[in-house]
Formats: C-alpha cells, sequence, structure tokens
C-alpha cells in the first residue's frame, strides 16, 4: 500500500499539475484568439435577439 | 383545415411505451406494497402506484383529445416554443419555496427554543433539517433550474423542445421524486447521508427523470438553428452532467430486498467519507453554481438589455470552473482520517477557485456597464445584481473557510450555516428570484409584473433577513470556534459543551427573525405572481391609455 500511496501522490503532484496547466492554457488559446473575435462578440448578443 | 380524408391518428412511440411502462409499474408497485418490509415503505409503493396509475390515463386521455398531428416546430416561421412544462416548474418553484423557507424557519425557531419541535418525532430536527435542505436545494432550486434550462435552451437554440411526453415527464417525475424524498424524510427514512438523504428506490426513479431530462436538454441543443451553442447552455449542460455522475456515484448502494427501503453503500470507511463529499461539494459546484450561473447568463443580459460583458471570459470562467471544482471536495475533512495530501489538494483547488468565481462575478456585474442606472428603476434587475454580489462575497468565504487553519475554527460552527446560506439565500434564491420575476410575465405574456413596488419590498425585506442571518451566524460560529478551543491555565477545555450551546440563544433568535423577514419576502413574491398571472396586463395591448390604471393598482 504505501508503494501504491506514494505513486498516486507522486503522479497526483507531477503530470496532474501538468495536465491542469496545458488544459488551462488550451483554453486560453481558445477564447482570446483573435480570430474568434467577431464570432465571441456576435454570441454575447445571444440573449437579446428576438425571434 | 379542409382535409378530404381525415388524417390516421395513432399513438406515437413515446405515448404508448410510457403508457406501458407506466402501467408496469403500477403493477410492480402495488406487488411491492404487499409484500413491503415496513408500513412506511408501503406508503411509498402505494404512492407510486397511484402516480403510474394517474400518469397511464393522462397519457392515454391526452392521446384522446389531442390532434392527430402533434404540435408543428415552427408557426409562421417562428420557432413553435414548447413553454408548458417550463410553466409548471414555475410555478412549483413558487410553492416549493416557501414550503423549504417555511421549514427552514421552523427549524432555526428549534434551535432556539427546543420545545418547538412538540415532543413529536415527525417534527424531530433531525427530520426537519433534511426536509429543509432538499426543499430548498432540490424542490425550490431544482424547479428554477429545470424551468429556465428548459426555457434558455429553447430560446437560444431557436427551436421546440425535443420530445412531446418527455418534458412533461422530467418536469412531473422530478416533482414526483421530491414528494418520495420529503414523506421518506418525515417518516423516518433515510440514508443518512447529507443532501443524498433520499433511499435507492427513491435514488432509482431520478436517475431514470434525469437521464429523461439530460437526452431533452441535449436533443434540443442539437436541434438548435444557431451555430454557436450559448454560454448558459454549456454551464445548464455541465450542470446535468456532472449532476448524474455524482448521483450514481454516491448512490451505489445495494438494497437489503426489493422489500426494503433499506440499502447499504459499496464504499466504505473514509473512502465513503470522500466520495459523500466528492458528491456533495459538487453538488454545491455545478447544482448550486454552474445552473445558476447558467440562469446569471442568460437572465441579467436579458434583462439589463445589455451583451455579456466579455464572451471570452465567460469560456473561461467556465472551463477552468468546472475543472476546478470537481477537486475541492476535500476541505469538508479536514483534520480526519482521509490522507493529509488529498486535504491539501482540496484546499488548494478551493484556493484557486477564488479566480474563476470571480472572474464569473465580474463578467456578471460588468454586464450592466452603461446600463447601471438600470438599478434604480428596475427592482428585479437589482435582485440579480445583488445576487452576484451575494456570489462574489460566498465564493471568497469558501476558500478562506477551506484553509485548514481557518477550518479547525470554523468547522462544526455555525459560520458554516453563515456561509452556506449567505450564498443559498444571497446567491442561490436571488438569482432564482429574479429568473421568477422575469419569466412569469414572459410565460403569461403579460406585459410586466403585476407591481414592481412588491419586488421592491421584497427584495429591502429579504436583504434585511439576509444580513441579520449571515451576521449573526458569523458571530456564533467565531464565538463557538473560540469558546470550543479555550484552555484554562491548567490545561484543562475552559467550557463544558452545554455553556457554548446556551451561548448560542441570542444568536439563534436573531437568526430565526432574519428567517423570518425572507419567509415573509417570499410571501410577497407569491402574491405578486399569482396576481401577475391572473390579472396582469397582457402583453399585446401596449398604450399609454392604461398605464394610470397600472400605477393605481400598485
Amino acid at each position: 500500500m504505501p508503494a501504491a500511496y506514494k505513486f498516486f501522490a507522486e503522479f497526483a503532484q507531477t503530470w496532474g499539475l501538468l495536465y491542469f496547466v496545458g488544459a488551462f492554457l488550451t483554453v486560453l488559446v481558445y477564447a482570446l484568439a483573435p480570430s474568434r473575435k467577431d464570432r465571441f462578440d456576435e454570441a454575447s448578443r445571444m440573449p437579446l435577439q428576438e425571434d | 383545415m379542409a382535409q378530404a380524408v381525415a388524417p390516421s391518428k395513432g399513438m406515437t412511440f413515446g405515448e404508448a411505451g410510457s403508457a406501458l411502462a407506466f402501467a408496469g409499474l403500477a403493477l410492480l408497485s402495488i406487488i411491492i406494497a404487499a409484500k413491503a418490509y415496513t408500513p412506511e415503505y408501503a406508503f411509498h409503493a402505494y404512492l407510486f402506484a397511484a402516480a403510474s396509475v394517474a400518469a397511464t390515463f393522462a397519457i392515454v386521455n391526452r392521446y384522446y383529445d389531442r390532434p392527430a398531428q402533434l404540435p408543428p416546430q415552427t408557426v409562421g416561421g417562428k420557432p413553435n416554443y414548447n413553454m408548458g412544462p417550463v410553466k409548471f416548474a414555475t410555478i412549483a418553484s413558487v410553492i416549493w419555496g416557501i414550503a423549504g423557507f417555511t421549514i427552514g424557519l421552523l427549524i432555526a425557531l428549534q434551535l432556539a427554543f427546543p420545545a418547538l419541535n412538540f415532543d413529536t418525532s415527525w417534527l424531530s430536527f433531525g427530520r426537519m433539517r433534511p426536509l429543509h435542505t432538499s426543499a430548498v436545494i432540490f424542490a425550490f432550486g431544482g424547479n428554477v433550474l429545470i424551468a429556465s434550462s428548459f426555457y434558455v435552451v429553447q430560446r437560444t437554440c431557436r427551436a421546440r423542445m425535443v420530445g412531446d411526453i418527455a418534458p412533461w415527464f422530467v418536469v412531473l417525475g422530478y416533482n414526483f421524486f421530491i414528494v418520495i424524498a420529503g414523506t421518506g424524510y418525515l417518516l423516518g427514512i433515510t440514508q443518512g447521508k447529507e443532501y443524498a438523504e433520499p433511499e435507492w428506490y427513491a435514488d432509482l426513479w431520478l436517475t431514470i427523470v434525469w437521464v429523461a431530462y439530460l437526452l431533452v436538454f441535449l436533443g434540443t441543443v442539437m436541434r438548435r438553428k444557431e451555430p454557436h451553442i450559448y454560454v448558459a447552455n454549456w454551464f445548464y449542460l455541465a450542470f446535468i452532467l456532472t449532476i448524474a455522475v455524482l448521483h450514481l456515484g454516491n448512490n451505489a448502494t445495494i438494497p437489503v430486498s426489493l422489500f426494503s427501503p433499506k440499502s447499504y453503500i459499496v464504499w466504505s470507511g473514509v473512502q465513503d467519507a470522500l466520495v459523500q463529499w466528492w458528491y456533495g461539494h459538487n453538488a454545491v459546484g455545478f447544482f448550486l453554481t454552474a445552473g445558476f450561473l447558467a440562469i446569471m447568463y442568460y437572465f441579467i443580459p436579458k434583462r439589463a438589455e445589455r451583451p455579456v460583458y466579455s464572451y471570452r471570459l465567460s469560456i473561461i470562467h467556465f472551463w477552468s470552473l468546472i475543472f476546478m471544482y470537481i477537486w475541492a471536495g476535500p476541505h469538508h475533512l479536514h483534520y480526519t482520517a482521509l490522507p493529509d495530501w488529498a486535504q491539501t489538494l482540496g484546499m488548494v483547488f478551493s484556493i484557486m477557485l477564488w479566480m474563476p468565481s470571480w472572474g464569473g462575478m465580474i463578467n456578471g456585474l460588468m454586464t450592466l456597464s452603461g446600463a447601471w442606472d438600470k438599478l434604480r428603476t428596475d427592482p428585479v434587475l437589482r435582485l440579480m445584481v445583488v445576487s452576484v454580489a451575494f456570489y462574489g462575497m460566498s465564493t471568497f468565504e469558501g476558500p478562506l473557510m477551506s484553509v485548514k487553519a481557518v477550518n479547525s475554527l470554523s468547522h462544526y460552527t455555525d459560520w458554516t450555516i453563515g456561509h452556506v446560506h449567505s450564498g443559498a439565500l444571497g446567491w442561490v434564491a436571488y438569482v432564482s428570484f429574479g429568473a421568477i420575476y422575469c419569466l412569469v410575465p414572459w410565460l403569461w405574456n403579460k406585459k410586466e409584473l403585476y407591481s414592481m413596488k412588491a419586488v421592491s419590498w421584497h427584495f429591502w425585506i429579504s436583504t434585511l433577513g439576509i444580513v441579520l442571518y449571515i451576521s449573526s451566524m458569523w458571530v456564533a460560529g467565531i464565538l463557538q470556534g473560540l469558546m470550543w478551543r479555550a484552555y484554562t491555565a491548567l490545561g484543562f477545555l475552559e467550557y463544558s459543551f452545554i455553556e457554548t450551546v446556551e451561548a448560542m440563544h441570542p444568536f439563534y433568535v436573531i437568526r430565526a427573525l432574519g428567517g423570518a423577514l425572507f419567509v415573509a419576502g417570499s410571501l410577497i413574491m407569491a402574491w405578486n405572481v399569482w396576481k401577475t398571472i391572473s390579472s396582469g396586463q397582457e402583453a399585446e395591448e401596449v398604450s399609454q391609455a392604461t398605464q394610470p390604471a397600472l400605477i393605481a393598482a400598485e
């Protein structure tokens, strides 16, 4: 058990961290890419559109 | 339509299938009722049987009454929205809200004046407390979420909701679950897991309802006319999907028998505790946060008539919130048998949650930029903006309390109760009230609410109630925590437990007063909603001539 515990703890502390940083950077790139500006500006008005 | 040949009318697969399934369930329920181990369980089986028979009759009657063609997807080029189930859930949320707040007031009074349990097991704190939490979270909040999600997904996808029977099954089936859960607590049927008290058969029923909810929501999203899926729908989807996973994980139980209400969970010891708080904290994160953030992202822009402040921030908000929340649960288990690193992990993720939470709060508040003056004139918008402010406050307080050093003082004290209620009353209930006040005139095609003045009264009365509630609980909690850890010079505990209980009395009275004000506010809302539906001005006849009459009515 101590070996398994050590393995999981180390896995969480290294790969877990990288996974989260990677995921966050991906989201940042997706959200902030200039090419999507117009699409997101339009999306921000979606509740205001009437049928 | 002058049609030469009468269109052939046949039952849809949904109608025939659900009618048969309910007939089968009725039969099964009667057998279970006959062989049930306990009278309480037999009562629930009879409830299931009665509801199933009623459902079968309702489906068949509805089939005979309806025209041969199902409602069209569009009418005159516009989507033919299905708002019947939304109306039902909206009304249900108002009624459940009053019930849940009132039971909360009762147990607040019981803590101050224990005689108020009238020496009956039915009204004992242990049964009333889950009745209160389930009524406000799942009955009131759940119906607001179902109503608003069905409304928002249709409007932002510009498509009629998927399914004919299915949306009604979701709404009515969910409310039936509430009835089973609530009566179960009164009768003493409970798993004893916080926010997951209903026993296995109620859980199984909810699973079926919830899968139908997911399918209706997803199907409507897939039917959308808009290429982009609006951010509110992302939040709703995260809420529906995650609650399904949490519900299954935390209710992995094996019943003693088909004829017994009792079940045992497959997890044991500290693993069970971890699963319970993985569930419990994410019920907060995905039910009480993600779902209501969806409300914020639709109803605040709509009401303020302003676009979302930063759509890009909303995307970052969404993904970082759902990625982080799922890890924060262990902060409920500080200084327990849970491994130390897992506790620290929960604490670190809780602290990191500050960022997405405040990003979302800023996004909600700044949506008002250019429309701040509306806060003066529109009490509905005021309710929603104050709710976002409370969201910011309680999501600041939460991470603070998750820090181990703070938690050693705050845990098990009334500070936690105060924190929960600043989130539940200030954020969840206020944004819900805002959504209800928006939805009612929209759904019943009224020009405005019956009385804006009444909304203002509701706002101020319940805000005063919340302030009394949370400030008394802050003082009570910190006092309690300090008394518990006070030592004499000789190393003995300075106070006996009963002395700390006694010290709480004045704060419990103030808290109950705050609760009473909150209940009063909700009664004003119910009256206003009732008057709006029954005698509000129709939306079509928008003319200046009728304006004075409206003012006189106020």
